[in-house]
């Protein structure tokens, strides 16, 4: 199967418990891996940007804390400033803003999944980690409406179960997995395409 | 016409319904939204739908042509500012720091504070001025497109709620004294010191529409660029360009920065974390 190597892109969201799975995930990532990936964690508003920094460490791709107008590249991991809203724009270059909070939250992850759902439609997967919050649910909505693929963090394995749990109360999951299943889906992606490319040459 | 491009996904269909809302707006009443970042355009029309009882974006067509009260009501959702004073307290202490010594230099210092919503920020650097001992040498214009804000910051009267914050920010950004100084409480609220009111111009003024501001020493436009498209970006950063001093300062929101715009070559990075350019001598 290569249906998978249609994907462009990969959003992310979690809250609390979220620091530790998204190293966890990021660090499971090839250096190869051909997608762009978009991440929002729940901060606290003044959080000076320890999170990118942080996550770089763990990930082989360049990871950046976004920049309002920067555009989405392949093999790349950008993560929401704390504070401003996060989206993405048709010509697949992020804006910001500071709109009133969405689900007690700013970033909030529907604000980023809702606005990724209208560029990337079919080409997008959405996933949702460990959290305390709804952020996301409506967010996972949009993607599968829009045809994109959904995941939720199997809630028995997540640090706060109540956010993945409410997704997949929600009936907008398609698929639970472990993080450990993620990031090997998530890396069979990288394979898959390059076979393509192989087979191709 | 082949039946695959009949059929459109509703997020295309929704996008050509903004497109004609804002058209409708523009040529209506004047306010042109249409370069604003689409992704957050679309977010504000859509939480507008409810408000206005109607099922899709183009049922709010007719009534916005035709019903001034709705329109009104539409603009108010649509412009909805958020600040405080001392926002990004690093932010004022780097200006505290670094551009008030150079700024001390002119005879006469003019300062703009393009979007200055409410007026929590110009106060900001009203008190900043007065501390550096540079307030009876400045006029601050503080602008913004919306009247109804513009009002607010006219009467300087903020929530006693927020002074909280605005205290800890205030002194995170390396003030001296404490805010109190500068307020009074009143009106169930607090009102700013008239002091410093003095040499405030606050006046209506579109970045999308109108035109320079000449011999400008520092500009403020912090978080406002981040609802603009890169055309219109591109646009208002020429405007500041065009209206600052040779050597003048350029101060943007924490995440904004002139690096993927056209005039990234007429300024040079000051302080790159609080996102302060100067122009180019």
């Amino acid at each position: 199967m290569h249906y998978e190597t249609h994907f462009k892109c990969v959003v992310v969201g979690a809250s609390a418990g979220g620091m530790v799975a998204l190293g966890k995930l990021f660090s499971m990532l090839p250096r190869t891996f051909p997608l762009s990936i978009i991440a929002v964690q729940h901060l606290h508003p003044s959080e000076g940007g320890y999170l990118p920094v942080f996550l770089a460490r763990k990930c082989a791709l360049p990871v950046k804390e976004v920049e309002d107008k920067m555009p989405v590249l392949k093999g790349h991991v950008y993560i929401a400033p704390a504070n401003y809203h996060l989206l993405v724009e048709m010509d697949e270059s992020f804006s910001l803003s500071i709109d009133a909070r969405v689900n007690y939250s700013r970033p909030s992850i529907d604000v980023l999944f809702e606005s990724a759902a209208r560029v990337w439609g079919a080409d997008l997967i959405g996933i949702i980690l460990t959290g305390a919050n709804q952020d996301g649910t409506n967010g996972l909505r949009k993607i599968k409406e829009c045809g994109g693929m959904t995941m939720a963090q199997d809630p028995e394995t997540a640090e706060t179960p109540f956010m993945p749990s409410a997704a997949i109360d929600a009936g907008v999951v398609d698929r639970v997995m472990t993080l450990e299943k993620i990031g090997a889906f998530l890396s069979t992606i990288d394979a898959e395409a390059s076979n393509l490319r192989c087979s191709k040459w | 016409m082949d039946k695959t491009e009949i059929r459109k996904p509703r997020s295309e269909i929704e996008q050509m319904e903004v497109d004609l809302l804002l058209e409708a707006v523009f040529r209506r009443y004047g306010h042109d939204f249409r370069n604003y970042a689409r992704a957050s355009v679309e977010r504000r029309v859509k939480n507008f739908l409810p408000k206005a009882e109607c099922a899709t974006i183009s049922e709010m067509i007719p009534k916005l042509l035709h019903d001034e009260a709705f329109f009104a009501n539409f603009l108010g959702q649509f412009s909805i500012p958020v600040t405080e004073m001392f926002r990004d307290p690093s932010v004022y202490g780097s200006l505290r720091k670094n551009v008030l010594p150079v700024l001390k230099t002119y005879p006469f210092i003019k300062v703009w504070h393009a979007g200055c919503a409410s007026g929590e920020e110009a106060y900001s650097l009203a008190i900043l001025l007065k501390e550096a001992g540079l307030y009876d040498q400045a006029t601050i214009y503080a602008t913004d497109f919306n009247d109804l804000v513009l009002g607010k910051a006219r009467d300087g009267i903020y929530d006693l709620e927020s002074m909280k914050l605005f205290s800890k920010n205030y002194q995170s950004s390396g003030g001296k004294q404490s805010l109190s100084e500068y307020y009074h409480a009143e009106y169930g609220g607090i009102v700013m010191d008239q002091k410093l009111r003095r040499n405030i111009t606050f006046a209506n003024h579109n970045l999308v529409t109108d035109g320079v501001f000449s011999e400008t020493h520092l500009i403020l436009c912090r978080n406002v660029l981040i609802y603009f498209d890169r055309v219109l970006q591109d646009r208002v950063l020429e405007l500041f360009r065009d209206s600052l001093v040779r050597g003048g300062f350029l101060c943007l929101g924490s995440k904004e920065s002139i690096q993927f715009s056209g005039v990234k070559n007429d300024f040079k990075v000051f302080d790159d974390k609080s996102k302060i350019f100067q122009k180019k001598s």
